[in-house]
């Protein structure tokens, strides 16, 4: 009994923090404003804008992910093998950047690419052409990349970590090169890191506005843009909720896709 | 039949930090010989067969396989397999793509692989494993897939580092025979490392004593049993009584005051020197019968027989007997001249350091 007065707390954060806010989204999106039933709010994702977004959301979403992981995973075996990474150094200053505020980090970027900004400066000095990336997809492919590295190199590198040593020493012993050890070996071993990696990156990614909104200059118009529009400047809450449940499809299959792969819990960070 | 050294280590370095643990090793393996590296840990032992494995490279010295320079060769060129510790079985495949992994990656086709699988499992008397995963097998089971994916591949040698170790007793001594029988059958060299000295003296040809990066013994295990060269030795390998003696002349030798008579030549007169006695033959008997009379100050059944400690001559004897003699019984002891082991006491201080380690 008196064990569970303790949950008691983390029940009722529950209730408020998630249950609740979701019933109320959910009642949102499949009502209009004058309170009838519709699907109205969840079919608007088909149409041209909004689906325009999504489509847009989704492509650089996936794009950024693959950089993520084309940086990461080779980073993991790296730090892996280093007497630096062992004692976590190296990996901590990869992770350094996490703690931050992730909107200081996106208007640093900012800073750095606009017409006028470091970047620009530093290659006009040295006489190179300057960099036109600011509101282009790209430096939001570049901001969602710099967030959401650390969340990758995370689990992947746990993940890694923990394959024996002697299971990669059997490999190479039964005469294995380093493409096949890496191929048989190490990647199906982490797995689970890299399946938590991904999600990690590619659905913060997909939903996100604020990097569109600082990187992108409002050029850029993501999913997650139209759904805050919804809700602020908008004022079509139910819109925005149907919207947002339509998004939710996406977290739900990435959150079965970790419990797919990940039974162990391995690759998890949280 | 001139017998050629398979494998050769040649005056082989290697510190790990500054600490320096093999110095200036050298050993010769032959082919189709069951050899075992044993000492305490750290002694090198591990590291030797790292190093004939190819996941190690020597400060100093060459290993040379059949004449051939191979230090530098990666691990996945040499004609060597390795079985480990805790078997190192991939856990992402089932038992067949276990054993097949080797052959799969130098290219054999699909029958030669069936059929090796299934030879190879029934060599550890595993047949019918194919399909089931690493982790519903136990220890036991592990470790033979583990020897069994190593032989499919037809080395030249195996190294085998403490494959028993994680062990219970029974399944040991089971495990230990069906490596002399997979050992005979397949003709392959092993080369076996452990810090069981039980395990070293029942399976190999020879047996290599280690302490602290050097050699301390080489020999059969019967040699190494009955004939240790020094007290490290003869501590290390079964129970044993190292005492003080000094060298009469000839054929006798004083210990504790008391004359002993041994078949020990060539060690000089009044020569102080170390005495090996084997528990087992101590030979006790009633008062003034023996060379010593003593006391049993402690008895214990260890199975097979009573393990006794005898207060006589101001040292404490170990002496095992089938019959028992209650604590407290005055007796006496005596020991047949040809079990007693006469050995030089170490030169040097730093021989001494060696010796008495562990």
């Amino acid at each position: 009994m008196s064990k569970k007065i303790f949950s008691g707390p983390f029940l009722a954060f529950m209730l408020c923090g998630t249950i609740i806010p979701l019933g109320v989204i959910a009642y949102y999106g499949i009502t209009d404003r004058s309170g009838a039933f519709t699907f109205e709010n969840i079919k608007a994702i088909t149409t041209g804008e909004h689906w325009e977004a999504l489509m847009l959301a989704l492509m650089l979403a996936l794009i950024s992910t693959v950089i993520c992981l084309l940086i990461a995973f080779p980073l993991g075996l790296i730090l892996k093998d280093s007497k630096l990474g062992k004692k976590g150094f190296m990996v901590f200053i990869f992770i350094l950047p996490m703690w931050m505020n992730f909107l200081l980090r996106t208007m640093a970027w900012q800073v750095l690419l606009e017409k006028n900004g470091i970047i620009n400066q530093v290659l006009g000095f040295i006489g190179l052409p300057s960099l036109h990336i600011i509101n282009t997809p790209a430096a939001v492919v570049l901001g969602m990349v710099y967030d959401y590295l650390p969340f990758m190199i995370l689990p992947i590198y746990n993940a890694l970590i923990k394959i024996d040593k002697n299971v990669i020493e059997a490999a190479y012993d039964l005469g294995a090169g380093f493409r096949q050890v890496l191929q048989k070996v190490i990647i199906p071993l982490s797995v689970p890191g890299i399946v938590s990696g991904i999600t990690m990156g590619f659905v913060p990614s997909l939903t996100t506005f604020a990097v569109s909104n600082i990187l992108g200059g409002g050029k850029v118009n993501l999913i997650g843009n139209i759904i805050e529009h919804e809700f602020t400047t908008g004022s079509n809450w139910n819109l925005g909720a149907g919207l947002s449940l339509v998004m939710m499809i996406f977290i739900v299959i990435s959150m079965a896709l970790i419990e797919k792969f990940d039974r162990n819990g391995e690759g998890n960070i949280i | 039949m001139r017998q050629m050294a398979l494998i050769e280590l040649v005056d082989i370095s290697k510190s790990f930090d500054g600490e320096l643990v093999l110095d200036e090793f050298n050993l010769k393996i032959k082919e189709n010989e069951f050899i075992t590296l044993l000492g305490p840990s750290g002694c090198g032992k591990t590291t030797t067969l790292r190093i004939l494995g190819g996941f190690e490279t020597p400060d100093t010295g060459r290993v040379m396989f059949q004449g051939e320079d191979i230090t530098d060769l990666a691990p996945n060129k040499r004609q060597i397999n390795t079985v480990f510790q805790k078997y190192a079985l991939f856990p992402n495949m089932n038992i067949a793509e276990n054993i097949a992994f080797g052959l799969k990656i130098s290219g054999k086709s699909k029958e030669y692989i069936k059929d090796k699988v299934k030879y190879a499992l029934k060599l550890v008397n595993l047949s019918g494993y194919e399909k089931r995963s690493v982790d519903s097998l136990s220890g036991g089971q592990q470790q033979r897939i583990a020897i069994a994916r190593a032989i499919v591949n037809e080395p030249r040698v195996l190294l085998l580092d403490e494959p028993l170790g994680a062990l219970d007793l029974k399944l040991r001594q089971e495990m230990q025979y069906e490596l002399i029988r997979l050992k005979n059958e397949l003709g392959i060299t092993f080369l076996y490392v452990t810090h069981d000295q039980e395990e070293a003296l029942t399976m190999s040809d020879k047996v290599v004593v280690m302490n602290q990066g050097y050699i301390q013994q080489m020999g059969t295990p019967e040699e190494i049993y009955n004939e240790p060269e020094n007290a490290f030795v003869a501590d290390f390998i079964g129970d044993s009584n190292i005492i003080d003696g000094v060298m009469m002349e000839d054929r006798i030798v004083k210990i504790c005051g008391c004359v002993f008579p041994c078949i020990d030549e060539g060690f000089g007169k009044k020569k102080p020197v170390d005495v090996v006695i084997r528990p087992e033959d101590i030979i006790i008997g009633k008062p003034g019968e023996g060379i010593l009379d003593g006391v049993v100050t402690s008895n214990v059944f260890i199975g097979v027989h009573y393990e006794m400690c005898i207060e006589a001559g101001g040292f404490e004897w170990l002496a095992q007997n089938t019959v028992s003699y209650p604590v407290g019984q005055k007796v006496s002891i005596r020991v047949t001249p040809e079990n007693i082991q006469i050995m030089n006491k170490p030169q040097s201080e730093d021989e001494e350091a060696l010796a008495l380690d562990e």
